[in-house]
């Protein structure tokens, strides 16, 4: 059986595309064959973020109308085996996804083989953001330690618990979540809020939390999923995170100052 | 973060007022959350009777929905003005 896993937010911009290019790459590197979504239709990302953008012939949607097959939308990673993507459509309108065209996609997947398909779920609560979570058994809710994108995790949460699948069919996902950009510097000068503080106020269990990052952005730059860059937190931290995901139990990192030396406490780089 | 800013103290923490924000508004829409979708039109509705002979506001009148196992309880609380 597949397992679904979808990565979703409410609020744009905290990060919902990284995570999905660095868990995907992450579960894949660690044997397991995996595929990953964008469920973005008319702005999709993904492709950038995997370096593959160029090499996009069908879509997401061309394969739930049947103009192409699965086969010929993937896109398979040209860093990792195991890993593919499935791009989302650039013009069309996202009424495109239908629940049962959505359905029969993921059960191909499955039938295909693929351990894990991600989801890469759109901003906001609209329909590609429904569709993206409908179907999942896992949730990954990316949230940056700041009062709006707190605030719509919470809405996304109570979106889980009443409008998935699992929510209808009396079962629950299994919900996580993912802080990013992460600044244990703020935070001990009481500018952020700490893990503590979200994890009190949204009652999820913890999956990972991201620090802040140069590396992050260099990662997109380049095409590169950051979970490759090893020397950098941001690349441990998501591996952690996967790690995590397959039931490994690991101690969180990078949450305080002790483990950065004097000089980056007093100029609070990196 | 600069060497000064390090050795500022008295700074107000706003994490702290953040964080009591976010409990009162998540509180107030989880409570929200689990309604009929019907419960805002109800209290509407309520709302226009009432008005029929007493001069309410929209404030004055609060609906609310408790689910006590499979018994459901809709309580109505009218706040009539002084006289």
């Amino acid at each position: 059986m597949a397992r679904i896993i979808v990565v979703t937010s409410g609020k744009g911009g905290v990060g919902k595309t990284t995570t999905s290019a660095a868990i995907s790459s992450g579960l894949a590197l660690r044997g397991h064959k995996t595929v990953v979504v964008d469920f973005d239709i008319g702005l999709r990302n993904l492709d950038i973020i995997m370096n593959c953008e160029r090499r996009v012939v069908y879509d997401f949607v061309n394969v739930i109308n049947g103009e192409a097959n699965l086969r010929q939308a993937l896109i398979k990673d040209k860093r990792v085996d195991n890993l593919y993507i499935l791009p989302a459509s650039q013009t069309r309108d996202k009424d495109a996804l239908t629940v049962e065209g959505v359905e029969k996609v993921l059960q191909d997947l499955a039938a295909d083989g693929f351990e894990y398909i991600v989801c890469d779920s759109p901003a906001g609560i609209e329909h590609g953001a429904f569709m993206a979570l409908y179907f999942a058994d896992t949730a990954i809710v990316v949230a940056n330690p700041e009062v709006s994108s707190v605030r719509d995790s919470d809405r996304i949460l109570g979106i889980l618990q009443s409008k998935s699948r699992r929510a209808e069919q009396g079962e629950r996902v299994e919900e996580c979540l993912l802080l990013t950009r992460y600044n244990p510097v703020r935070v001990e000068r009481g500018e952020m809020l700490s893990v503590e503080d979200v994890e009190d106020i949204l009652a999820t269990r913890l999956l990972g939390v991201i620090p802040e990052s140069e590396s992050v952005l260099k990662a997109s730059n380049q095409g590169v999923p950051v979970i490759h860059d090893r020397e950098s937190e941001a690349g441990q931290a998501y591996d952690d995170a996967v790690a995590r995901l397959l039931g490994e139990d690991r101690d969180h990192r990078f949450l305080s100052l002790e483990s950065r030396g004097l000089f980056k406490r007093l100029f609070g780089r990196k | 973060m600069g060497i000064f800013d390090y050795f500022r103290s008295g700074r107000k923490n706003t994490a702290s007022i953040a964080k009591e924000r976010l409990q009162i508004i998540v509180a107030h829409e989880r409570s929200q959350r689990n309604q009929p979708d019907w419960l805002p039109r109800l209290q509407q509705e309520l709302l226009e009777v009432i008005r029929k002979y007493v001069e309410v506001e929209q404030d004055q009148v609060d609906v609310q929905l408790d689910q006590n196992g499979n018994c459901s309880v809709l309580e109505l609380n009218i706040t009539l003005p002084d006289r």
